[in-house]
């Protein structure tokens, strides 16, 4: 067992499409686990710490993917027990009780609720429970780090470093060139090591996507190496010399470029002007200035929202999603989410837009669900607002027109003045290139309404000092849109686009974030 | 001298506020109650007096509104006849189309200022039975705003209450702290009417 014979240190762990490269170590063990589950398993996770890795299992139960309790008793050190009086499961930590309610898609963390994919479930005398109670529920009770990576399969506990890495190699004439990209930037460094390449990272794992080479007898191939924490590169018949450079990376990524040279009878060709900005193994290109989102899960607590034929809330769809979304943002561009509320609970209207402009949000998204009388009525809708009708001081503001006011000593100074309300008005533009943005990702994978960009006065946006929009994801009266908002695969296409919106709108040429033009606009550049 | 003083100043109160209930007091007394009873005494030999107006309501497929002439009965003032129009508004919808306020929504009182903005109190079905939709609600609103502001160019702008209180939203989302304009972008293009 090479990997987990050093202490504290874990080697490198693959995921599809290179599923072939996992260590004969980890093999075993998912060999072992995978067979000890009933009914139908899921590929099991893996679960890392500082000082150990242990499988997990997983079932998919109703096309949702579930732990077993005990299985995580085991892990955690937890006690479960079930009060069959109550009807109702505890999950103890040392310190902290969960409590899990068959049927309901929440939690109660020491007495704070959280909402599950879905409810805890039985299968014979075992209890399971969703993959993201872990996350969720548990990660808060055990007062830990627990990060879940659904595409790697990997459970992430404590303070452990386990950058993700991604490779990609090119034919650049007689070199080879492969691109590795690491989230984060982590200290590594590339020796050779016989007829091989080893680039070895201080960490204590790698969580990689390592590509397969088109020049074999430059670069035969890249697989994790017998060191921990290290890949190799296998070199190819006509090697003859390597190089490699550092090029920084934004939103904590990193790019590691190692070139590998034939051996020709011509002096060593310089490097053919290389493709000058490639597209993002890890999707992590530089931000551009977004660094921190605010995402409005719409209504909650005793204001349901809408309310689909099946009994389905708007306030739960929209808290589910805000959730998945700030986890894909934060795991993929690196920027710091912050949700209106993580509960089932009230948040005034204001109070959305106030905690955007005092975290200093880059932008703000507002997710509801729509409703109609016509239960046929379906398809997204992004709104940003309009002006209309804010009358004259609104079209002021959006103007960007300052307001002498008296100062002391005598005499005026241009300042702007803008009241908290009309703090949108500014913002206009950037708004409409935000919905155009979010309108032309979801377009890709959700359906559309026939007016899927429109623009009304809308309460939560007029006081959010950023470029803001509201999302109606889908129509929760039409039946079968209430099914689709319900779902993880909707869920994760809505989120999936609602990302890509936001690095097309970081992308966009210009300065998106640029408030409108006005002459001494302090407020403009105030903490950016 | 004091005394007369003081006399001369209670024959003036006592003459203002005579003054004020002749020609103020009075006036305003019988302006509300039996004005509107003599309007309905002059209107009694034309009582089946109508007016035609563009009432607003849900499209078939739920995504637009769609104006449509209606008959309702005449009133005078504005205020009587916007009165008549939201009572109408409020009414069932023709078929195919659906009512863009809740059914059972009433119109608890409706009153102008002296610039065009009237200020339109419902019932508290108007929020409590609402769809929720970001969408009905601004149909919801719009249905009555431009109801009033297509048929009575008197009224230029609409304040919507609830309950005979100023409220943030119906439902959530649409602003309803300002009184709002004429808006015929929920009007779908080919059936907009009474522009």
């Amino acid at each position: 067992m090479p990997g987990s014979a050093q202490a504290g240190i874990i080697d490198v762990l693959i995921h599809v499409p290179a599923a072939r490269f996992l260590p004969t170590t980890l093999l075993a063990a998912l060999a072992v686990f995978s067979s000890g589950a009933q009914g139908p398993t899921a590929a099991p996770y893996t679960v890392l710490s500082r000082d150990a890795r242990r499988p997990l299992p997983a079932r998919v139960i109703n096309g949702q993917e579930m732990f077993a309790l005990d299985d995580l008793a085991k892990l955690f050190d937890l006690a479960v027990r079930e009060d069959t009086a109550a009807g109702g499961i505890t999950v103890s930590t040392k310190t902290q009780t969960i409590v899990l309610s068959p049927g309901q898609g929440l939690a109660s963390v020491g007495g704070r609720l959280v909402s599950l994919p879905a409810p805890p479930l039985r299968d014979g005398r075992a209890w399971f429970v969703p993959i993201d109670f872990v996350p969720r529920a548990l990660a808060e009770a055990l007062g830990t780090r627990l990060e879940l990576r659904k595409p790697s399969r990997l459970l992430l506990m404590g303070d452990i470093r386990v950058p993700r890495l991604a490779g990609r190699i090119e034919a650049l004439g007689a070199l080879a060139r492969l691109t590795l990209e690491v989230a984060p930037v982590t200290p590594h460094t590339v020796s050779q090591d016989g007829n091989r390449l080893i680039v070895r990272f201080e960490a204590d794992g790698l969580d990689a996507t390592l590509p397969t080479s088109p020049v074999p007898d430059l670069i035969q191939g890249v697989r994790p190496s017998e060191q921990p924490s290290a890949i190799a590169i296998d070199l190819g018949t006509k090697f003859a010399s390597f190089r490699t450079s550092d090029v920084p990376g934004d939103r904590g990524a990193g790019r590691i470029l190692i070139e590998v040279l034939a051996a020709t009878t011509d002096t060593p060709t310089p490097t053919p002007a290389a493709p000058l900005e490639p597209p993002p193994l890890l999707d992590l290109a530089p931000a551009g200035g977004l660094r921190t989102i605010v995402i409005d899960a719409g209504h909650g607590g005793p204001e349901e929202g809408a309310k689909g034929h099946d009994g389905t809330l708007e306030k739960d769809i929209t808290l589910s999603v805000a959730r998945r979304l700030k986890s894909a943002l934060e795991a993929r561009l690196g920027v710091r989410v912050i949700l209106t509320r993580d509960r089932d609970e009230a948040v005034g209207l204001d109070e959305r837009a106030a905690l955007a402009n005092n975290n200093k949000a880059d932008l703000f998204l507002s997710l509801h669900a729509n409703a109609s009388v016509r239960p046929a009525a379906a398809g997204a809708e992004v709104f940003y607002l309009s002006l209309d009708d804010y009358g004259d001081e609104a079209q002021r503001v959006a103007q960007g027109e300052g307001e002498a006011l008296p100062v002391f000593g005598g005499g005026s100074r241009e300042i702007e003045v803008i009241l908290w309300e009309m703090a949108q008005a500014r913002y206009i533009e950037q708004s409409a290139a935000l919905a155009r943005a979010v309108e032309g990702s979801l377009r890709s994978r959700v359906p559309m309404s026939p007016r899927a960009i429109q623009q009304a006065p809308f309460r939560v946006l007029v006081g959010a000092n950023m470029p803001a929009v509201l999302v109606e994801m889908g129509f929760i009266t039409n039946p079968e849109q209430e099914k689709q908002l319900a779902s993880d695969t909707f869920q994760n296409n809505l989120v999936q686009a609602l990302v890509d919106s936001v690095v097309a709108f970081r992308d966009l040429p210009g300065g998106n974030r640029t408030a409108v033009p006005a002459a001494g606009n302090p407020r403009s550049n105030e903490g950016r | 001298m004091s005394r007369r003083a003081a006399a001369a100043v209670a024959i003036a109160a006592i003459a203002i506020a005579a003054g004020w209930l002749l020609f103020v007091g009075l006036p305003r007394w019988y302006g509300s109650r039996p004005l509107a009873e003599s309007a309905a005494a002059r209107n009694a030999p034309a009582a089946e007096r109508k007016i035609t107006a563009t009432l607003y309501y849900i499209s078939e497929d739920g995504l637009a509104l769609v104006g449509v002439q209606r008959e309702v009965p005449f009133g005078e003032p504005v205020d009587q006849q916007a009165q008549r129009i939201l009572e109408a508004q409020l009414a069932r919808a023709p078929a195919p189309l659906s009512s863009a306020i809740p059914e059972t929504t009433t119109l608890k009182s409706l009153f102008l200022d002296g610039n065009g903005h009237a200020f339109v109190d419902l019932s508290a079905d108007a929020r409590v039975r609402h769809t929720g939709g970001a969408l009905d609600e601004l149909f919801t609103i719009y249905a009555i705003v431009n109801a009033l502001t297509v048929n009575l160019p008197a009224i230029t702008r609409v304040q919507i209450l609830v309950d005979g209180k100023e409220v943030d939203t119906l439902a959530g989302h649409v602003d309803l702290r300002h009184p709002l304009q004429k808006n015929l972008k929920w009007v779908r293009a080919e059936d907009k009417e009474g522009s």
